[in-house]
């Protein structure tokens, strides 16, 4: 018997495949919203407690004494190193939790997608092309929800602060910190809620084409 | 079988079985069924519910792989395949139409007929202007830009039938397409792709349990219980149900 050789698939480009996504992310955009709800207040957390840090760490440097007094009334301790130890488990605890959040959301976005995903094999497309638009489509969604985080987070701190040290906050407010805490926010959250996005993505590739045939309703 | 060896025989089952295990049950699903599927005809699959047709479908579709037993599509063996090319084969060689019609919903109609177009290697811009011809050909020129649920299910029917013919196949699949439809919807769908079929020269395949769906086949196969009941040509099968085929057409 003569068999015909049949060529591989090749597979669609990043851009390509962005340009595919990108219809479901547009209109899924409110149910990812809450999807993100996870990512953008464990970010704000975030956020909110470098800030309030930086601002507070800024009021101290002033050495001012009528300066000194207000803080001492807030029960800032400002001559000694303050060991802020459960702070930091807090946050790691609360970036943890979003984690685990991302993956199962996006796990259970496979599950309801099955028949989807299916269908887009059936249609020609590679393991390799169900991994990207999953892992665009969450990364997306992370680095939105993290942008919004760190807007919030840095709203809420503000108008913290200003409520507790009024005036003083604007004449010693640590510029260069704050944009540091941002990007460490930042790169925190999109780092958070890519690497959450691979364990979903590989677990949708690995759907099957007669999932498709599958009639559900 | 020796009298249509001089034919052109574009779909080739041999002693195709499968067996699904469940647990230590194991389900006969298809009991070994040999089958010629000849070029550009029109071949309806019939047969309770149950008796395998979908199970059939997967394995002539490359969406699985049978227990034993061996599939040739276009001289080519499916069995022999890898993934990639399976994934090729799928995409150029095969158009599948389901009963729930299974559009991406968050896709417009361009979109989503627009898709085994790309995933052949065609840039976007140029796999929407492709899937604009082809609605227009099945009729909805003018829904281009809807999502599937801002259209009826016939016409999400018909979205589906442009996005199996786009990429030209030779093959269209069609797990029970009037399933989901009403009789008068479903007759307007049966009858597209018999126009269809003569106008792109394909060659289908579909299951149904649905007596008005074999007035355009060429060929009816009754399947029983995973095995090939009976085949019958056209002028056959008509004697055969002429009764409960003329009251159902009415
Ligand atoms: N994934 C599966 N796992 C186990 N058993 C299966 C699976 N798919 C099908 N079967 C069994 O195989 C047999 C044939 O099923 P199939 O879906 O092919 O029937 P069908 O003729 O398409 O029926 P229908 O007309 O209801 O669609 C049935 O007994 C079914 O329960
Ligand atoms: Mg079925």
């Amino acid at each position: 018997m003569q068999q015909q050789t049949i060529p591989e698939q090749k597979h669609v480009s990043w851009a390509v495949t962005l340009n595919v996504s990108w219809a479901g992310i547009k209109r899924r955009f409110f149910r990812s919203l809450i999807t993100m709800s996870g990512v953008v207040l464990a970010i704000a957390f975030l956020t909110y407690m470098q800030v309030m840090n930086e601002i507070v760490q800024a009021l101290v440097e002033a050495r001012d004494p009528v300066l000194d007094a207000i803080l001492q009334a807030a029960g800032v301790e400002i001559h000694e190193e303050s060991s802020n130890d459960s702070i930091v488990l807090l946050i790691i605890l609360s970036l943890l939790a979003c984690f685990v959040g991302i993956v199962n959301s996006m796990l259970m976005s496979v599950t309801e997608r099955i028949k989807e995903i299916g269908t887009l094999k059936c249609l020609g497309a590679l393991d390799g092309f169900i991994v990207r638009s999953y892992f665009i489509e969450s990364s997306v969604q992370g680095v939105a929800g993290t942008c919004l985080g760190c807007i919030l987070g840095l709203i809420v701190s503000i108008v913290v602060a200003f409520s507790s040290y009024k005036g003083h906050v604007a004449t010693h407010f640590p510029w260069v910190g704050v944009f540091n805490a941002l990007l460490v926010s930042l790169l925190i959250g999109t780092l958070l809620s890519v690497s959450a996005a691979i364990l979903p993505a590989y677990m949708a590739a690995k759907k099957q084409p007669v999932d498709a045939m599958r009639v559900e309703e | 079988m020796t009298t249509e060896q001089k034919e052109d025989i574009i779909v080739k089952a041999r002693g195709v079985t499968k067996v699904y295990t469940m647990g230590a049950e194991k389900i006969h699903a298809l009991r070994g069924i040999d089958l010629d599927v000849r070029r550009g005809e029109y071949l309806s699959i019939l047969g309770p519910s149950g008796s395998g047709k979908s199970t059939f479908f997967n394995m002539v579709g490359g969406l699985d792989r049978p227990t034993d037993g061996s599939v040739e599509v276009d001289g080519c063996c499916l069995r022999e395949l890898n993934q990639k090319q399976l994934a090729w084969v799928r995409c150029h060689k095969m158009g599948y139409i389901f009963q729930s019609f299974n559009l991406i919903m968050t896709m417009t109609a361009l979109e989503n007929v627009a898709l085994p177009r790309i995933f052949a290697g065609e840039s976007p811009s140029e796999a929407r202007d492709a899937a604009a011809d082809i609605l227009k050909v099945v009729g909805l020129g003018h829904r281009l830009t809807h999502l599937p649920s801002q259209v009826s299910g016939g016409q999400q029917q018909r979205i589906a039938i442009a996005r199996a013919l786009v990429n030209k196949p030779s093959i269209v699949l069609a797990d029970e397409p009037t399933g989901n439809l009403d009789l008068h919807t479903g007759e307007e769908i049966i009858n597209l792709l018999g126009e269809l079929k003569s106008e792109f020269g394909i060659t289908i395949i579909t299951a149904t349990h649905d007596m008005k769906m074999l007035s355009a086949s060429d060929t009816v196969v009754w399947i029983k219980d995973g095995r090939a009941d009976r085949v019958a040509r056209k002028g056959e099968f008509e004697i055969a149900i002429g009764t409960i085929d003329g009251k159902t057409l009415a």
